[in-house]
């Protein structure tokens, strides 16, 4: 059961690998770290709520004063963009830059006072006790922020390389996976210190099947959560106007521009849509595993790494290819793990194995098709 | 394309024959790296000679990188890996040889090798053991490279990153887990029989116990064979070959040459140079060898020196290993503008801006503003409590990104150093080409 | 060709220009007065540590502890002060091995100078970062001694980060102590290294008699960390010594240093029936085995390493961790201990680990053996440290043996409503 928990784990980050994939045809290296992400500010969030009765945390003043600071650029972006520039460009008789700042900040200003509102609804839930749904909001909240990680990622980093080499774009993703594990190990941020989640289940086990599979209530919970979203996707990708939107800048964005379709705007919804999933990832991941640990050398960017062999293995820019693949990497590392005699410490080598063996002999994917490169 | 052509012998073709003129740069080589350990080393004050050292190391590093990432636009991220295979052989076939020859793991070397150099003989069987067991080293690098980059560098870049990344991180779990405590009883080690040998590479805490041979002689020498190889390489019909599949894959294979061939060729080069330096690596003093420490991190080190140098080009490359060498002990304690050698050193800046610049004044302002931010930072940090050194890495990372946004070719990009138009004519200069596939 | 020779010499200049340039602007220059690196602490902030020092002349927030008698505008007083050096990990995943380490030593620093320094002297650290990586270490330590000279260094904490340092030690004879390095390679064949610990081989034995004599067990289970050696060591040692002691290993499991996942190992110890487990890994490990080992339904107590120790350990655990054992170098609630917590907690405002203590202890050791010395010159220091015997330090009565390594008692502590509490020393030798 752990195996399909793990599994199912792996499919939400490796889905957000294949949605990018997808749609910009790169590897979006830092994605691992969103998930990392997710996880802290799930941590970090429960605290302030006040569900871990051992530690108290409060919003510190710097949210307030960073929000104040984006709400104020977003107002003289707004101004500059909506009445001065009109005005001294008349004036001066030239063309003055016309950057859209003001819509970008204002969206994050936005994002990020909801983000906090939530977080005080999370506080009132907890005091109230309703521990469950404060959890849930807490997954909300994550996600929201991750959503916005996600989005200034996108907006900052890849979308002025959207014409360049993938080489340059590879490396970029490289450079700002390491911006974001090195950031987060900062002694102001969440430091280096390992630290403990508070669950917000009881420990429970449900049944047994058989002797050695047991069904614990973290594990479905887990399961649980991760195939809501899975199925949310799903719906939304394959039966929503916006998710058509998506499949077709996956397959042509020059084409899908033609039909009247913001390409810019769908390239942000996916990574947003992506980050959310990781962070929900890194939600649940804490659940289950309440130990945090933050360092950059420990498994957490393994983690990461396998969710991307998972998407490779499963096809990668197929949405249904990354949850089978999520799940088959999952299984696999269990049943190497329990059956073979040093399986513990060589699972990380049979799933990077695994990974070559699928890449040379069929490199689509299991559910992939292969696409031959036109000149 | 760079200016230079593919003969540059012609300066010296009439004075010396063939053979002699392949072999000139590698005799050169070897005496201005004996004059650097001999006579150059003395006068330098006592933290010096290691910095070099380190530089030589990562220009090896940098440099055999620049011929898979630069040359063919392959994009591997397993550097390290090779590194550590290349230093485990070495170290195992030095530190065990040097038990059955001489009965313990003390340096034995002459002249040439050790930090300091020792007084003696010049060169000694030990310096032969050592030399050895580097080339042995590298040839087994070379090997691992051979069977990695068969089937991989048949996909394209992006899983090629993945694979290489994979195999880095096999190969430290391997190396960690696979091995055991080192032997340190002459004893026993004289009754091992050799194949069981391999298995006492001193597993996780790493081989201790290395005699310490490395020295400024040994790196630069292999520094400089490096630079030449690569030279000679990118100068030549294979280069063109490398370059023409890094510009075009398609274009190329039309053209009639076998990219996966040249590939694995590019790789498996790299991967002998990546042994040699893991192999100088592990016996430099103060030192412990460990696998954890070559893995993705140092891979990364590596890279972030290519892309800076400029992808592709050789002496950027070298340069940007020498700068990025120096970085973090620089940042340890970062030099205030008003240090005499600092204000030396941004007095020649300065002057050169004003001879080469095009607009003085403006070049003027922005360098005198890059100064103030400089000092600003420093004086900042350091009157609130913050060690710039532990920022280092997030530097790297911003550096990396806007470095990518904002000139992607890095320092140098595909030109060399001495091919750089430091005056400018009055027509314009050759277009240089765009960075990367 | 031509052109690749003067290339290549053309970049043995630049890079030898650039080094000599760069390098040197840190380079004091040869004397601890220059204003280059004078002060170079490097430090950092961490919750409950007030240790910090800027670089180069500004105004010092915490000049108290960097002792103030000379500073770097009055240079060159070389004369006045006596440098030591200290690497550590300040960043990195030992970050708190090495911030508690050189709290303690500042607090014991603050303490000598006050009282009068040494021989009319006062003291001065200079601390380095080496980031956790043996690379830094090593050119940390050939830093300090070559370019700070210092008389002699401290450190380090993890085992092999002391191996790399001590080499540099050895070469250019200047003393080292290493406060907790447990693994016997450290010292082993040396004669500048030192150690106020007691080795790996030790503790492993001390762990087994208590648990065959005191806890009264036979059947005992292992999870180590095979990537790590000083986990790994222990587990040698604990084999050899338990079996010899009459008990059984019933289970050996291994796991990778960064793993968040034991249910495979843990189901196979399960199976095996220990009476005790032993998890000779570090704390941040031990927190997340003990919780998952109890969601198995595993009952029997776990006993693990000095690794263990660190205030994080219970709040990771949790209740899983209640009643759990682990071998430490001392337990805040000794007596010897108790004076030390409490000038430590007024100074830091947390709780001292038995790091914290031992940094302590290192440079009080270094501080008695530099006043019998004949001089602060390498051998006769260390000749001098080499000499203590029966020194009262907080963690313990230290007494240097042949090895270099100090004959200390091993206490067992137990974790009772979330902190570590003394429950037995424990001496091996004996027995």
């Amino acid at each position: 059961m752990d195996a399909i928990a793990v599994g199912s784990l792996y499919a939400l980050i490796a889905l957000g690998y294949t949605m990018v994939y997808g749609i910009l045809k790169f590897i979006n290296f830092a994605h691992s770290d969103v998930f990392v992400l997710g996880a802290w500010l799930s941590f970090v969030g429960a605290g302030i709520a006040g569900l871990d009765p051992a530690r108290e945390a409060s919003i510190g003043p710097w949210v307030f004063w960073v929000l104040a600071a984006l709400w104020a650029a977003a107002g003289i972006a707004a101004v500059y963009e909506l009445v001065l520039r009109p005005a001294l460009s008349r004036r001066l008789d030239r063309r003055l830059p016309a950057p859209r700042w003001h819509l970008n900040l204002s969206l994050v200003a936005a994002w990020g006072s909801i983000a906090v509102g939530v977080l005080h609804l999370a506080k009132g839930a907890a005091s109230a006790g309703f521990g469950f749904a404060a959890g849930g909001i807490i997954l909300l909240l994550a996600m929201m922020v991750c959503g916005l990680t996600g989005f200034c990622i996108e907006r900052l980093t890849y979308k002025p390389l959207r014409r360049a080499p993938r080489l340059n774009v590879l490396i970029t993703a490289i450079g700002v996976s390491l911006l974001l594990q090195n950031i987060g190990q900062l002694n102001w941020m969440f430091g280096t210190r390992p630290d403990r989640m508070p669950t917000l289940l009881p420990e429970a086990e449900l049944f047994t099947i058989g002797t050695a599979v047991r069904v614990r209530l973290v594990d479905v919970m887990v399961v649980g959560t991760a195939v809501v979203l899975m199925v949310v996707l799903d719906w939304l990708v394959f039966r929503t106007k916006i998710g058509r939107a998506m499949r077709a800048v996956s397959f042509s964005p020059p084409n899908a521009s033609l039909m009247g379709i913001n390409v810019d705007r769908v390239i942000s919804f996916t990574f947003v849509l992506g980050a959310m999933l990781a962070a929900a990832a890194g939600f649940l991941f804490s659940q289950k595993y309440p130990g945090l640990n933050q360092t950059a050398a420990s498994g957490w960017v393994l983690l990461g790494l396998k969710a991307f062999v998972a998407a490779v293995i499963g096809g990668i820019g197929n949405i249904r290819g990354a949850m089978l693949g999520g799940l088959l990497i999952g299984l696999l590392e269990f049943f190497v793990a329990q059956y073979l005699p040093d399986g513990a410490s060589l699972r990380d080598i049979f799933v990077f194995g695994a990974l070559i063996v699928v890449l040379l002999f069929k490199p689509s994917g299991v559910l992939g098709k292969s696409a031959t490169e036109k000149v | 394309m760079s200016e230079s052509r593919g003969d540059n012998s012609r300066a010296t073709r009439g004075l010396l024959p063939g053979p002699v003129r392949s072999i000139l740069p590698f005799l050169v080589a070897a005496a201005l790296a004996l004059l650097l350990h001999g006579a150059v080393r003395p006068l330098l004050p006592e933290f010096f000679p290691r910095v070099i050292l380190d530089i030589g190391i990562n220009v090896i590093l940098a440099v055999s990188l620049t011929m898979v990432n630069g040359f063919t636009g392959q994009f591997s991220l397993g550097h390290a890996a090779f590194m550590a295979v290349g230093a485990y052989t070495a170290a195992g076939i030095v530190y065990y040889g040097s038990y059955r020859l001489f009965g313990d793991a003390a340096v034995h070397g002459g002249w040439i090798s050790g930090l300091t150099p020792a007084s003696g003989s010049f060169a000694t069987g030990a310096d032969m053991l050592f030399l050895g067991a580097l080339l042995t080293g590298g040839l087994v690098a070379a090997v691992c490279g051979y069977v990695v980059g068969l089937p991989s560098l048949r996909l394209r870049g992006d899983y090629l990153a993945i694979v290489t990344l994979g195999f880095g991180e096999i190969v430290r779990v391997l190396i960690q887990s696979q091995t055991t405590d080192t032997l340190y009883d002459a004893q026993t080690i004289a009754e091992t029989p050799v194949w069981k040998l391999p298995q006492y590479l001193g597993g996780p805490v790493g081989f201790t116990g290395l005699p310490f041979y490395t020295s400024l002689f040994w790196v630069w020498l292999f520094a400089i064979i490096t630079l030449v190889v690569a030279f000679r390489l990118k100068e030549s019909t294979y280069g063109r070959a490398f370059l023409s599949i890094r510009e075009d894959e398609i274009a190329a294979e039309a053209m009639g040459i076998r990219t996966t061939r040249y590939k694995v060729r590019a790789f498996v080069i790299a991967a002998f140079f990546a042994g040699i330096a893991g192999g100088l690596y592990a016996h430099t003093i103060g030192i412990q060898l460990n696998a954890g420490e070559l893995a993705f991190m140092k891979s990364f080190d590596i890279i972030i020196m290519v892309v800076l140098g400029g992808m592709g080009s050789i002496s950027g490359a070298a340069i940007a290993a020498a700068i990025l060498s120096v970085l973090p002990e620089l940042l340890r304690n970062p030099p205030s503008v008003l240090h005499p050698l600092m204000a030396g050193l941004l007095v020649l800046c300065a002057l050169v801006v004003l001879v080469f610049a095009r607009g003085k004044v403006r070049a003027l302002v922005r360098l005198v503003v890059a100064i103030g931010i400089y000092e600003g930072i420093r004086r900042a940090a350091s009157a609130g409590g913050v060690n710039l050194a532990d920022y280092r890495m997030i530097l790297y990372a911003i550096a990396l990104i806007l470095m990518m946004i904002l000139r992607p070719q890095g320092l140098l990009g595909l030109r060399e150093f001495w091919n750089i138009r430091w005056v400018r004519r009055n027509t314009p200069p050759a277009k240089e080409v765009k960075a990367g596939p | 060709m031509q052109r690749s020779i003067f290339g290549a010499f053309g970049r043995i200049a630049l890079a030898l220009l650039l080094a000599a340039g760069l390098a040197a602007c840190n380079d004091s220059g040869g004397g601890p007065g220059g204003s280059g690196s004078a002060g170079g602490s490097a430090s950092t902030e961490s919750t409950g540590d007030g240790g910090s020092s800027g670089a180069g002349g500004s105004g010092d927030a915490g000049a108290a502890e960097s002792a103030g008698a000379a500073d770097a505008g009055s240079g060159g007083s070389a004369g006045d002060v006596i440098l030591i050096g200290h690497y550590a990990s300040m960043t990195g995943k030992e970050a708190t091995f090495g911030q508690s380490t050189d709290n303690g030593i500042r607090l014991a620093l603050e303490e000598v100078n006050a009282a009068g320094g040494v021989n009319g002297k006062q003291l001065k650290l200079i601390t380095y970062d080496d980031k956790g990586e043996s690379k830094e270490a090593g050119s940390a330590v050939t830093r300090l001694i070559t370019s700070d000279k210092v008389v002699a260094v401290l450190g380090e904490v993890a085992s092999s980060l002391s191996i790399a340092g001590g080499a540099v030690c050895e070469q250019y004879s200047v003393p080292m102590i290493s406060p907790s390095s447990t693994n016997p390679r450290v010292t082993a064949g040396k004669q500048m290294v030192f150690r106020v610990c007691f080795i790996d081989p030790f503790q492993a034995a001390a762990i087994a008699k208590f648990t065959t004599e005191n806890l009264k067990l036979t059947k005992a289970a292992i999870l180590y960390d095979q990537t790590q050696a000083y986990s790994k060591g222990l587990r040698d040692d604990f084999t050899a010594s338990f079996t010899k002691m009459g008990g059984t290993i019933v289970a050996d499991q291994a796991y990778n240093g960064g793993d968040t996942d034991f249910s495979a190992q843990l189901t196979t110890i399960k199976a095996a029936n220990p009476e005790i487990i032993f998890v000779p890994g570090y704390y941040t490990e031990g927190g997340n085995i003990a919780i998952q080992a109890r969601k198995l339904g595993i009952t029997v107590p776990l006993i693990g390493g000095d690794g263990w120790d660190s205030s994080q350990l219970p709040a990771i655990g949790g209740e899983a961790i209640e009643g759990c054992y682990y071998s430490n170098h001392s337990a805040p609630d000794q007596p010897n201990m108790k004076e030390f917590v409490e000038k430590y907690r007024a100074k830091y405002g947390a709780t001292p680990d038995a790091l914290g203590g031992l940094g302590y202890d290192a440079l009080m050791v270094l501080v008695d053996a530099m006043k019998r010395a004949k001089s602060l010159g390498g051998k006769d220091l260390a000749a001098a440290i080499a000499a203590t015997k029966d020194f009262k330090g907080v963690t313990g009565t230290i007494t240097i043996d042949a090895d270099h390594n100090a004959q200390k008692g091993v206490v067992i502590v137990q974790i009772r409503n979330g902190s570590p509490v003394f429950v037995a020393a424990v001496d091996p030798s004996e027995g």
